[in-house]
């Protein structure tokens, strides 16, 4: 093996693409042994992604939340903390956002500003929560974020039921007004006017109408390269980065640790509070309602980290491939009667190899070495 | 040599790998029964590594060993151990919250039925050996509460316990007082006397002059000879350990000590467990001195360098520098106030290993100008003071900016985190432990650099847990023991003898009962 | 007021005994140094096996046995991937939170038809005090399962095993040195997937204890969020068997206090009864717990002949 082939193997990309690689393979051994043709699924859920423009855009606009959860929990990370509460971080943001944009009602050019950024203020309040109570009384924050999660999932029910925002006959609350929407051209495109535009370009009919068509998914691109700036360029970053990979040492050199546990909570919650405005400004039914367990926002942020290396900018792609697994997988179930279930076997299975991937340096290192030692 | 059933170990060829370094090449060793044999070398000259082998931690990747004449396959320790040996590390492999007792029976516990463990016939069975070898240890005590020397006699009680013919020492002495190290000599003499070999891992030349008759010299994982040790002067021993002519003594010109830029008055701190462990503290250094701590580890100098940098709150008492009161601000005020430290283990407390060399030269200084422009880091600043550093402190390889630190040698490691911290101009320079791991040539490195920073003014406190390197290098010596300083040399008066009974309160540490 | 109370009691301890076995799997394997955050899935696991297995032989203790045995195999995945690969603890804790109840929904799908739920067991897992005898009396209230008997068997054995046998020093010994225990001649490796499987096995026993004692059927919501209940009371209990079942027992008794206030005479919404339990652990962890001390040696991935 040459050093150049056991350079590329051990890279992160490399490592991940053979992750996924074994994911599929595995959900195709699955497949199999329970009786469905595996490339026949598979080429369903290829379908069920590229087939329709609006399928294209559905799967992007789907990513937005866990490409900015997923950047939440990456945030974290390179600060050493596991933020498990982007769950719970995002709930409250809906909560937030929800409460605002049903109670105010003033121009877009405030009202959308105002909503997203209530939300984002009470993810940051419930992230900062965790790093307040780590930094302070030294409480693991996984624990903390447990019971943060299930606190918001209560409180989101307890909001949906109240009667001021109850909606009758529904599990959640009235949609919030109008003027907090993210929609693109939303009044228009179900107008006299845009109807008959956009029957004209079946293309554009197809992705714009028959979808939530927004362009948060852009605000997440922008703000994954935001993060990589903070973390990577800025002299705050390289606070985080040390703090991150030797606390200890951090302190000596006069980081403050603690104070950066807080900071880093709070952005990360806020980040995560920002999937969550978006999430539902950018709905076209922007409720809140009766959860009766976690939609996963949060967890599935958790994944798309882990799956994109903690890279912000890997966040994206491992958000897109995620967004897309999630919505092939419903196109099996209706499809082929395939249990959806195999895709989160399948990115459990991706995760599994990534966190197995450590190994393959090493082998390739042992490879290596054997051979050198032969040739000399 | 023949191999011969005189020998208690003899090992032949011996050779090892890590990744692409060859940590041995060929090893030869013969000890005989019944006595005492030193192997001597420089750190990483591939000493323990040869011992972890015959202990079965590493598997050889070449050659044989044999146990009285037979050749045996040790695959793991449980073998090691059937075949009579025990090894003592120089990292103690103890479990700190166990007491002294549960760490000697663990792996080998008397039992009643259901794996039940009976602790009184442990116990038996435990003191007999304590008895036998005269070694005073309380059995009850947890293992975070006893000192260093005790916790070596626990190690050595370990062995015992499992029956070990031929005991192991990894650097028996390296953080003993003294006294301590004519305690073990002694026990160690006992021990011969009942029949069992004694392989001594060591880099100090005065520890084999006393304890042992033969040495075997190990150079950069090959063997270099095997010597009677009487026939031996330290000199030609430490030229045959390193491979050239070296100077045993520290070159210094007088210091011409001036005015007191540190001071520390009344300094009493509480542990984090709330323990009172610095008791009225006081100190005070001049510029253009070296001021050597000595101390036993666990007397308080943790703790010292902790409430100096503000990670524990400070009762009562000042800490000054230049006149300016530091105690409880911050780390950072500590920093700015003129003040460097060389931590010790830079693994854990002086580098982040899993940055580059450039992120880690600028650790201090990220946060000032050049470095930092407007919240942005300047990265072509710092690869510009990088190199200057490495090229001013020698750090090798000379390309290695861009490199994780994690990738380079302790020498060079530390090389570069020395730079770091003399560059900051510090008036007072900490250095904890600053040549542990290092090989001679970065030693000698080490302690020019700190003299020339004597020299330039500059009051340096250095921190050591090795006695000689405090007696040679300092101006002033001081002892602490249990959070105080119990006296104060001038560098003429002070010998082995005189700090060593300090170190251990005066009195015998051992008189701790059973 | 005697009826309360009793009703309390039976659902306190109800609700408690799946958690406890699955808390008390987190200690084990805790203790020998593996952290394992991927109880929840090993817990959803067990809860599908056993609820299928329980409906297919109609016999609840065979299924609560394969619940254990499905547990335990998910757990060995974990092992695999953190003790020989020496993989992140958390992130393959993770993997198995994600395979474990993608792979109960799938397999439940796969036997009953395409439904997410099991259809409900024929017979549940005995009652050990059980209301019929009581009836008529001021005891008519109180019920107890056999599952509450098993974990509470669990803790004592468990916590017996780890203080006062060879093995417990040991597995102890591993998560503060693993190295330590290593030198003397005793496997850390084979050690640790020992309690790595032992700790699947019971949160798999939860798992089942769940749908063949309280709910007698498979939902995708059985276990939702129990696994990480149990991660924290294995942090609340401060890693020992005892401080685990009683942070259980908190966990089970605000259940209990959310179902009795819910239906007193005060109307408080049942939404805001439910935070109750969540935010009483961290109000007590702030109050009491403070700097918890893990093993030292948990979540760091071993190497033979390093320090």
């Amino acid at each position: 093996m040459t050093r150049s082939i056991s350079r590329i193997l051990k890279s992160y990309f490399m490592r991940t693409f053979i992750a996924v690689l074994l994911g599929f393979v595995v959900a195709s051994a699955i497949l199999f042994i329970t009786g469905y043709n595996p490339s026949q699924c598979m080429a369903v859920m290829f379908n069920a992604v590229f087939s329709r423009p609006k399928f294209i855009v559905n799967v992007i606009l789907k990513s937005t939340p866990i490409i900015l959860t997923g950047l939440s929990v990456a945030f974290a990370f390179k600060m050493g903390l596991f933020n498990i509460g982007a769950e719970g971080q995002f709930i409250v943001s809906t909560i937030a956002s929800a409460i605002v944009g049903l109670v105010f009602n003033f121009h877009p050019i405030i009202q959308v500003p105002l909503v997203i950024m209530s939300g984002v203020f009470a993810g940051a309040i419930f992230g900062g929560i965790i790093g307040f109570l780590k930094s302070k009384f030294g409480i693991h924050e996984v624990i903390t974020s447990i019971m943060l999660n299930w606190i918001a999932l209560y409180l989101c029910n307890y909001i949906s039921n109240l009667a001021c925002f109850h909606k009758p006959e529904s599990d959640g609350t009235y949609p919030i007004n109008e003027s907090g929407l993210t929609l693109f051209m939303y009044k228009w495109k179900f107008s006299e006017e845009g109807r008959s535009f956009l029957k004209n370009n079946p293309v554009l009919n197809d992705i714009i109408l028959k979808t939530d068509f927004n362009f948060n998914f852009i605000l997440a691109v922008i703000i994954a390269i935001v993060v990589w700036v903070v973390i990577y360029k800025t002299r705050k970053g390289y606070e985080f980065r040390a703090c991150g990979l030797n606390p200890d040492a951090a302190q000596n050199a006069g980081i403050d640790v603690n104070k950066n546990i807080i900071y880093t909570m709070l952005i990360s919650g806020a980040l995560s509070g920002l999937a969550g405005a978006l999430a539902l400004t950018g709905s076209s039914n922007p409720v809140i309602h009766v959860l009766p367990v976690f939609e996963n926002y949060g967890f599935n942020g958790l994944s798309v980290a882990l799956i994109a290396g903690s890279s912000p900018i890997g966040c994206i792609f491992a958000g897109i491939m995620f967004s897309a697994l999630i919505y092939a997988g419903q196109s099996l179930q209706f499809k082929l009667g395939a249990p959806s279930e195999i895709v989160n076997i399948m990115i459990g299975t991706i995760v599994f190899f990534v966190a197995l991937s450590v190994i393959i340096p090493v082998i390739v290192d042992k490879i290596v070495e054997k051979e050198e030692r032969k040739s000399a | 040599m023949e191999i011969n059933k005189d020998y208690a170990v003899q090992m032949r060829g011996i050779s090892k790998f890590f990744g692409n370094f060859q940590a041995l090449d060929s090893v030869d060793l013969d000890v005989k029964k019944g006595e005492t044999h030193a192997i001597l070398g420089e750190n990483g000259a591939g000493k323990s590594t040869l011992m972890n082998i015959l202990y079965g931690l590493y598997g050889a990747d070449g050659g044989t060993i044999y146990l009285n004449g037979e050749p045996v396959y040790i695959k793991n320790p449980s073998v090691a151990i059937s075949y009579g040996i025990g090894m003592v590390h120089q990292h103690f492999m103890l479990v700190e919250k166990f007491t002294v007792l549960q760490n000697i029976i663990l792996g080998n516990e008397t039992t009643d039925k259901f794996g039940i463990i009976n602790m009184r016939k442990a116990r038996k069975k435990v003191i007999e050996i304590i008895k036998r070898y005269g070694m005073n240890v309380d059995l009850k005590k947890k293992i975070r509460n006893i000192s260093v020397g005790m916790q070596q006699k626990v190690e050595i009680l370990k062995a015992l316990y499992r029956g070990a013919e031929i005991l192991i020492l990894d650097e028996p002495t390296a953080v003993l007082t003294p006294q301590e190290v004519d305690e073990l000599l002694e026990i160690i003499e006992n021990l011969k006397k009942d029949g069992k070999t004694v392989i001594i891992i060591t880099h100090k030349l005065k520890e084999i002059k006393k304890s042992s008759k033969e040495c075997t010299i190990i150079r950069k994982g090959k063997f270099v000879d095997c010597v009677n040790v009487k026939d031996e002067s330290e000199q030609s021993l430490a030229e045959k350990m390193v491979g050239h002519k070296v100077k045993l003594l520290v070159d210094k010109e007088k210091a011409t000590p001036g005015d007191v830029v540190f001071e520390i008055k009344d300094l009493n701190v509480k542990s984090h467990r709330g323990v009172d462990v610095i008791k009225n503290l006081s100190m005070s250094l001049k510029k253009g001195e070296i001021y050597g701590l000595a101390g036993v580890d666990g007397n308080g100098q943790k703790e010292l360098m902790e409430a100096l940098i503000c990670r524990l709150y400070v009762e009562s008492g000042k800490i000054l520098i230049n006149g300016k009161e530091i105690q409880n601000t911050s780390t950072r005020n500590v920093l700015d106030s003129k003040i460097s430290i060389i931590h010790e283990d830079r693994h854990r407390y002086g580098c982040i290993l899993g940055m580059s060399v450039a992120d880690n030269a600028i650790l201090e200084k990220y946060r000032e100008k050049p470095f930092n422009a407007n919240g942005f880091l300047n990265y072509d600043e710092r690869d510009k003071y990088t190199e200057k550093l490495i090229e001013k402190y020698d750090v090798r390889p000379s390309k290695c900016k861009y490199t994780k630190i994690r990738n380079l040698s302790g020498g060079n490691q530390q090389k570069l985190v020395i730079g770091r911290e003399i560059e900051n101009d510090p008036d007072l320079l900490i250095a904890i432990q600053p040549t542990r791991g290092l090989d001679v040539g970065a030693i000698e490195y080490v302690h020019k650099v700190l003299i020339d920073l004597r020299d330039k003014g500059k009051a340096i406190l250095l921190i050591s847990l090795e006695l000689d390197e405090i007696l040679d290098l300092s101006d002033r010596i001081g002892v602490i023991y249990d959070g105080s300083i119990v006296g104060e040399f001038d560098q003429k008066e002070a010998n082995e003898q005189n700090v060593g009974l300090l170190m251990a309160g005066g009195k015998n540490n051992d008189e701790e009962h059973i | 007021m005697l009826n309360n109370i009793l009703i309390a009691i039976t659902i306190t301890l109800m609700y408690s005994a799946p958690l406890t076995l699955a808390a008390i799997g987190g200690v084990i394997s805790e203790r020998s140094g593996i952290t394992n955050i991927g109880i929840e899935g090993m817990m959803s696991i067990g809860a599908l096996t056993g609820a299928a297995v329980g409906y297919f032989t109609q016999n609840p203790w065979f299924g609560l046995i394969c619940a254990g045995i499905a547990g335990g195999l998910l757990a060995l995945l974990h092992a695999v991937a953190s003790i020989s690969c020496r993989a992140d603890q958390t992130v393959s804790g993770l993997a198995i939170n994600l395979i474990g109840p993608g792979l109960a929904m799938f397999l439940s799908r796969y036997f009953f038809s395409g439904a997410t739920m099991t259809l409900p067991v024929p017979v549940k897992l005995p009652k050990v005090v059980d209301p019929i005898y009581f009836q008529n009396t001021p005891f008519s209230s109180l019920s107890i399962d056999a599952s509450v008997v098993i974990a509470l068997i669990v803790v004592i054995v468990t916590s017996f095993v780890l203080y006062q046998t060879k093995w417990g020093l040991r597995i102890r010994a591993m998560g503060e040195h693993p190295a330590a225990v290593d030198t003397l001649g005793v496997s850390v490796y084979k050690s640790r997937y020992t309690c790595v499987i032992i700790s699947g096995i019971l949160a798999g026993l939860g798992g089942g204890t769940v749908t063949l004692a309280i709910i007698s059927q498979f939902t995708p919501t059985a276990i939702s969020g129990q696994g990480f209940i149990a991660l924290a009371a294995v942090i609340f209990g401060k890693w020992r068997p005892i401080g685990a079942y009683l942070a259980c027992l908190l966990f089970g008794f605000s259940q209990a206090l959310v179902i009795l206030l819910g239906g007193g005479s005060i109307q408080i919404p049942s939404t805001l009864l439910a935070m109750i339990p969540y935010i009483l652990t961290i109000a007590v962890l702030i109050l009491f717990v403070g700097r918890s001390s893990a093993p030292k040696a948990a979540g760091v991935p071993y190497k033979k002949g390093e320090r």
